[in-house]
């Protein structure tokens, strides 16, 4: 009896290991094959001159050593920068207004989320080309308004408005996100809190500073760092409504590691700049959360 | 003289001022959403126009509403076989995410073994991947399996993009199930994979609606690796339709680029209506923390 019952528990446990492979499997097999093994192959062929077919020669850090010196990186970083300030200042900072002032209301609640949210839902190809007809030199939205009301029509992209262009729609597609995430945060702030605040005679914007946003300080610290390496990844809106043009003027980080690879055949430099974008994520996502934690300790 | 109020005086003002708080709160709210609707709305009413009523003015109801620019999205640039596209590579890509996803996570959730603690490192790690630096080495390896312009060109390494966060949802939501219901299936005489298909997943219906919604909105919107592995007319999925007439009919066919956009969103804008909140919690979950 004591014999089977240690049987049964054994045999169970032993099923139950090829369970556990099993079950494993395909992930693993997924996973390796289509993330994790590309990811180290694209960090070492970064040391290549490649042309993605037959040409395959190791150069060492020749790459990055370009990669310094490119004229067009510097400029792709200095945007995708921009984007990420912007980000951080209107994504963040709207999303912040809008949860106040929603939190504030009684009525409408449900409608204002909905309202605000749905463009996350939607794809960036379609905002882009939506955008592409806002901005359209002849007939587009804007230039209709103006000519309505008696202006000149403008062009909207040049080189030096390219970036606020893709700026304004990236940043009109996500205010809705991170709304959510602070909403969220600040329908969870227990009463009491508002009702101690209530009885210092701290009311509106005063209640605000001092009570709601500290209280909300971590979820705030969450979506600045997801401001910063969403921005890293913004590609499409660029791709469809400038295709980094007007002479890269636009460009970012990641249209230029498509355009290097997948135009010029670059393999290897395309690589790099992979790389660069994943190095880049890091250190200032580290930044981020070191400069922002000191922050937290003073309230 | 010292003009004093009244308390009925001071409780005037103050409501009125009060009152004009919550109007210029109300306001602000409404003109926010206003910048969120009108682009649909507008993008959506001009899909009913010829083209050139929308040059004219754009901004007017489309008076005599026509559906001569979905024929023609349908006959002139074949979006309904682009439809068929997204909708068989993004239904595949949930399919194989939620079938292996739940297995892992149900396995990470459940046993203790040797790599556990390695594989969640791994899988967490995996998180910070852009696909920028997965990109060419799977094209190559597509390639090489000659899979380049199928739809399992798409369905691969999105399945393989996404299973991460899917086990990251799935397991945190299966680590709340009783284990009294599982050692129950398990006296009846259920093996793992029995206990996994009756038990664990009926129990997990919310986390898996929550994580298919996700996936397939991820992959539905993806553009840039649909655009590099499938960009061929048989097999490309909606966006990159809309990618490549965006500069093909750019300024001229304004009636044309509205329908496509607006036949893009409908899918979406469905799912969104019907089941609003768990897309808001899918899109959102990675950064809530129970």
């Amino acid at each position: 009896m004591d014999r089977g019952e240690k049987n049964m528990k054994r045999s169970v446990q032993t099923s139950d290991k090829g369970y556990i492979f099993l079950f494993l499997l395909p992930t693993i097999i997924l996973t390796g094959t289509f993330l994790y093994y590309p990811f180290l192959r694209s960090v070492y062929k970064g040391f290549f001159y490649w042309d993605g077919y037959l040409t395959s020669r190791f150069i060492g850090l020749e790459n990055y050593i370009q990669l310094a010196g490119d004229e067009v990186v510097r400029m792709a970083t200095l945007n995708t920068l921009e984007i990420m300030c912007y980000a951080i200042i209107f994504q963040v900072g709207l999303g912040i207004v809008l949860a106040v002032l929603v939190d504030s209301v009684k009525f409408g609640t449900n409608f204002f989320r909905s309202a605000f949210f749905f463009p996350v839902a939607i794809s960036a190809t379609a905002i882009g080309l939506m955008f592409t007809l806002f901005y359209n030199y002849d007939n587009g939205l804007l230039n209709q308004l103006l000519t309505k009301f008696g202006y000149e029509k403008v062009l909207w992209i040049t080189e030096e408005s390219s970036l606020i262009a893709v700026a304004i729609p990236t940043i009109w597609q996500y205010v809705g996100f991170y709304f959510v995430i602070l909403f969220t945060a600040i329908s969870k702030i227990p009463d009491d809190f508002y009702e101690a605040a209530h009885m210092e005679g701290l009311t509106g914007i005063k209640k605000t500073l001092y009570i709601t946003l500290p209280l909300i300080w971590s979820d705030i610290k969450t979506c600045i760092i997801l401001a910063i390496t969403g921005s890293l990844k913004v590609f499409e809106l660029v791709y469809i409504i400038t295709g980094g043009g007007p002479v890269n003027s636009s460009e970012v980080l990641g249209t230029y590691m498509y355009t290097k690879t997948f135009v010029s055949s670059a393999w290897g430099y395309g690589s790099a700049i992979a790389v660069f974008i994943v190095i880049l994520g890091m250190i200032l996502s580290v930044m981020a959360n070191k400069l922002l934690k000191r922050e937290e300790v003073s309230y | 003289m010292v003009t004093k109020q009244t308390p009925w005086e001071k409780l005037q003002s103050t409501l009125t001022r009060s009152k004009l708080l919550k109007m210029v709160t109300y306001i602000l709210l409404i003109a926010w959403s206003l910048t969120t609707i009108y682009p649909l709305f507008w993008v959506i009413n001009n899909s009913f126009k010829p083209s050139d009523e929308v040059i004219t003015d754009s901004f007017s109801l489309a008076a005599s509403p026509t559906l001569q620019n979905y024929e023609r999205a349908f006959q002139q640039i074949d979006i309904g076989q682009s439809y068929l596209n997204s909708l068989i590579m993004s239904g595949g890509t949930v399919f194989f995410t939620l079938l292996f996803g739940g297995l892992a996570a149900y396995t990470l959730s459940r046993f203790k073994f040797h790599l556990r603690g390695l594989i969640q490192t791994l899988l967490a790690a995996s998180l910070l991947i852009p696909a920028f630096a997965t990109v060419a080495p799977v094209f190559e390896i597509l390639r090489k399996l000659e899979l380049l312009n199928t739809y399992w060109a798409l369905i691969l390494p999105h399945t393989a993009g996404f299973l991460p966060f899917t086990i990251l949802v799935l397991s945190s939501y299966m680590v709340t199930i009783p284990k009294e219901l599982e050692e129950a299936a398990i006296m009846d005489g259920c093996n793992r994979w029995k206990v996994f298909s009756r038990v664990i997943v009926p129990v997990s219906k919310p986390a898996f609606s929550t994580a298919g919604i996700f996936v397939f909105l991820w992959s539905y919107n993806d553009l840039f690796s649909a655009l590099i592995f499938v960009p061929q007319a048989e097999v490309r999925p909606i966006n990159v339709l809309l990618s490549q007439i965006s500069s093909q009919y750019s300024g001229t066919d304004y009636g044309l680029l509205a329908t496509a956009v607006t036949l893009t969103l409908i899918p979406v804008l469905l799912i969104y209506l019907l089941a609003q909140k768990q897309v808001v919690k899918g899109l959102t979950s990675g950064a809530v923390k129970g």
